[in-house]
């Protein structure tokens, strides 16, 4: 793990809930509850969970767009919280873009194609007008828009080509680590196939790492180096995808992936079923004690309402489950 | 197999805007059985949701209209039943599951109210055993505790107990055809689970035949015993969801299938269709694939493809197959 681009540490991020006319604090969301992560150059790790589960929040705190409660995020070896204001603005910021989900509000509709491409350029960099304009037509070319495309308004693309050009304004000023916030997932399924190649080829192309947050595991198993499961503002288990995808350890993963293989009604038919999990994520305001999934675990154990087990390293690599903590205690459903 | 409930026999339906007629829908016929689940699959713009729309005639004219076509509900033509007649079939032998239930339920009245607008509207029964005909409804959508919830608010409750309460609605007069137009997308992977679980279940225990519209095939594998694949206003092949997924004969069923990633393998690559969906305005004279199609041949740009049954209960529309 030489290769280190971006490490995080014991991240927290908690939001205070306020009651009455002196808005006193009468308690927490806990949005992040302590996940460490590392991020190598020119690698994906892909954030997976359901909605709640603190995807988003963590990403937004890597590009500093919320401020973080406890915890470090060390860019390069430096912390990022430590840089002074200018530092940011030439080290890190110009580091680090991101490509947005839905790419109907993530442009302004009156700004022609080659403006927003060229924004980062003008307000990060002193490159004059012409080299400007040539950055940007080659900018279109690699996401595949033709150079007379760029005189056009966001509105006469579809989402598709919209996504190319998100993916051309992020890599205008050469990052080292891309944000990719549910990239695909606002596009048709013909046109995700095109926008997930090209986002692997500019990988390769430039070493970028990419942060992928994504609720579709497929998706993550075709784009990821590493993955990481969150639940409820943990990570319960964390390691290379394909050791995660093929021996999945924690029973979350195991019903996450369930629900998104397919399976065809022969199958069924011969006992292959989805493992249907009963009940909803509870509310981060009021984590349930101990293991935070054993409200709807299918294979809970007594110890897993009282204890809260650790994200422990078993086998190739790591999960947060008594299950596997404890070889000697066997399962029993409850 | 069990009886026709509902037969679409060249459906033809348009938007006429001022820059000119769009034809949502060109000719799509299918049938559904009664206690079946047929699967509407194809990507945004392919005419799904119309088809839908038009099958409840709920389409805004006279901007929208059905043009051309039958619509056969349990034996009578739905197209020639005047305005009160057609109020009469809506809700109670038809309805309609949308997809966004944040967005499909009205905020200022309980769930319970909500539903039981369509009970006093379509079941005879008197004021105090409306209520029990809603909790019944809320109870065959599993939905704990229906005697409390009725009286609660759609901002109560989460995404996926909110879509079940938009299903106590469809059901609630326990209709014969269900049109659920991507019902479980905006829900969870989890949830979505559940709502599939249940979705099935209720088919099973009331016979409804269901129309689920959806872009995901592996919603599809998961529920649909038939399937139809659209593209562009029309219905490419229809098959039953087994031949759809072990052997596609249209080239656009074939290249949606393997441009998904799967979870049980790694792919290096993916498989991907070039280009996009024609304008409506503007349609290609032959085949509507054509411009997109991997083998593409000389006629497909020059006519549009019949309609081939290659086997029992599984149509294609292609030149490659004819």
């Amino acid at each position: 793990m030489a290769d280190v681009l971006l490490e995080v540490r014991d991240l927290k991020k908690h939001y205070p809930v306020t009651k009455g006319l002196l808005q006193r604090t009468v308690g927490w969301v806990r949005a992040i509850d302590g996940i460490s992560f590392t991020i190598e150059n020119g690698k994906t790790l892909s954030l997976v969970g359901e909605s709640g589960a603190g995807k988003t929040t963590a990403a937004k705190m890597i590009l500093m767009l919320e401020k973080l409660t406890s915890g470090t995020i060390i860019f390069k070896g430096q912390d990022i919280y430590k840089f002074s204001s200018s530092q940011l603005k030439t080290k890190y910021r110009p580091s680090v873009q991101s490509v947005q989900q839905n790419p109907w509000s993530s442009m302004n509709p009156r700004m022609r194609v080659r403006d927003i491409v060229a924004e980062p350029l003008v307000v990060n960099t002193t490159k004059s007008k012409e080299e400007i304009r040539k950055r940007v037509l080659e900018l279109l070319d690699q996401v595949g828009l033709a150079p007379n495309q760029a005189d056009y308004y966001p509105h006469e693309f579809s989402g598709g080509q919209r996504q190319r050009i998100a993916v051309a304004r992020a890599l205008a000023l050469n990052p080292s680590l891309v944000v990719l916030d549910e990239p695909v997932s606002a596009l048709d399924v013909s046109i995700r196939a095109q926008i997930m190649n090209l986002l692997k080829d500019l990988q390769l192309q430039y070493n970028l790492s990419y942060l992928v947050i994504a609720h579709n595991l497929a998706t993550v198993r075709f784009m990821s180096h590493s993955v990481a499961i969150m639940y409820l503002g943990q990570i319960v288990e964390y390691g290379e995808a394909e050791d995660v995808f093929t021996q999945p350890l924690h029973p979350y993963t195991r019903a996450l992936m369930s629900a998104s293989l397919l399976t065809l009604p022969e199958d069924e038919d011969q006992g292959i079923t989805p493992i249907i999990l009963s009940g909803e994520m509870p509310s981060p305001l009021n984590p349930p004690p101990g293991c935070r999934f054993h409200t709807r675990c299918v294979e809970a154990m007594d110890i897993c309402s009282k204890v809260e087990p650790e994200l422990m390293e078993i086998g190739t690599h790591k999960v947060k489950c008594h299950i596997h903590a404890n070889p000697d205690v066997s399962p029993k459903p409850s | 197999m069990s009886k026709i409930i509902l037969e679409v026999e060249d459906l033809r339906t348009s938007f006429f805007t001022h820059a000119g007629e769009f034809k949502a829908i060109d000719g799509v016929s299918f049938t559904v059985h009664e206690g079946e689940i047929f699967g509407l699959v194809g990507e945004s713009a392919c005419g799904k949701t119309v088809t839908g729309l038009s099958l409840l005639r709920l389409l805004q004219e006279p901007v929208g209209q059905v043009v051309g076509g039958k619509i056969i509900l349990n034996g009578r033509d739905i197209l020639e039943l005047s305005k009160k007649e057609m109020r009469e079939v809506r809700g109670k032998e038809i309805s309609m599951i949308l997809q966004d239930p944040m967005t499909s339920l009205n905020p200022v009245y309980t769930v319970g109210n909500q539903i039981s607008e369509s009970v006093k509207l379509h079941q005879h029964v008197s004021d105090d055993k409306v209520e029990d005909e809603v909790i019944s409804a809320l109870r065959l959508l599993r939905i704990p505790a229906p005697e409390q919830r009725i009286r609660d608010y759609p901002f109560q409750m989460s995404g996926g107990m909110r879509q079940r309460v938009v299903g106590s609605i469809a059901m609630s007069c326990r209709p014969h055809l269900l049109i659920a137009d991507e019902p479980t997308t905006a829900l969870d992977a989890t949830i979505q689970m559940q709502y599939l679980a249940l979705f099935k279940d209720i088919q099973k225990q009331t016979n409804v035949g269901i129309i689920f519209i959806t872009h995901d095939f592996g919603v599809v594998a998961n529920i649909c015993q038939r399937v139809a694949v659209m593209y562009a206003g029309k219905i490419v092949e229809t098959a039953s969801t087994s031949t759809i997924f072990k052997a596609p004969r249209h080239p656009y069923t074939h290249a949606l299938i393997n441009s998904v990633p799967r979870l049980d393998r790694k792919d290096d690559r993916l498989y991907s269709i070039e280009g996009q969906p024609p304008s409506l305005l503007n349609l290609p004279p032959g085949c509507r694939f054509a411009p997109r199609c991997p083998d593409v041949q000389e006629i497909c740009q020059k006519e549009q493809p019949p309609e081939v049954e290659i086997s029992e209960g599984h149509t294609v529309s292609c030149w490659k197959v004819k």
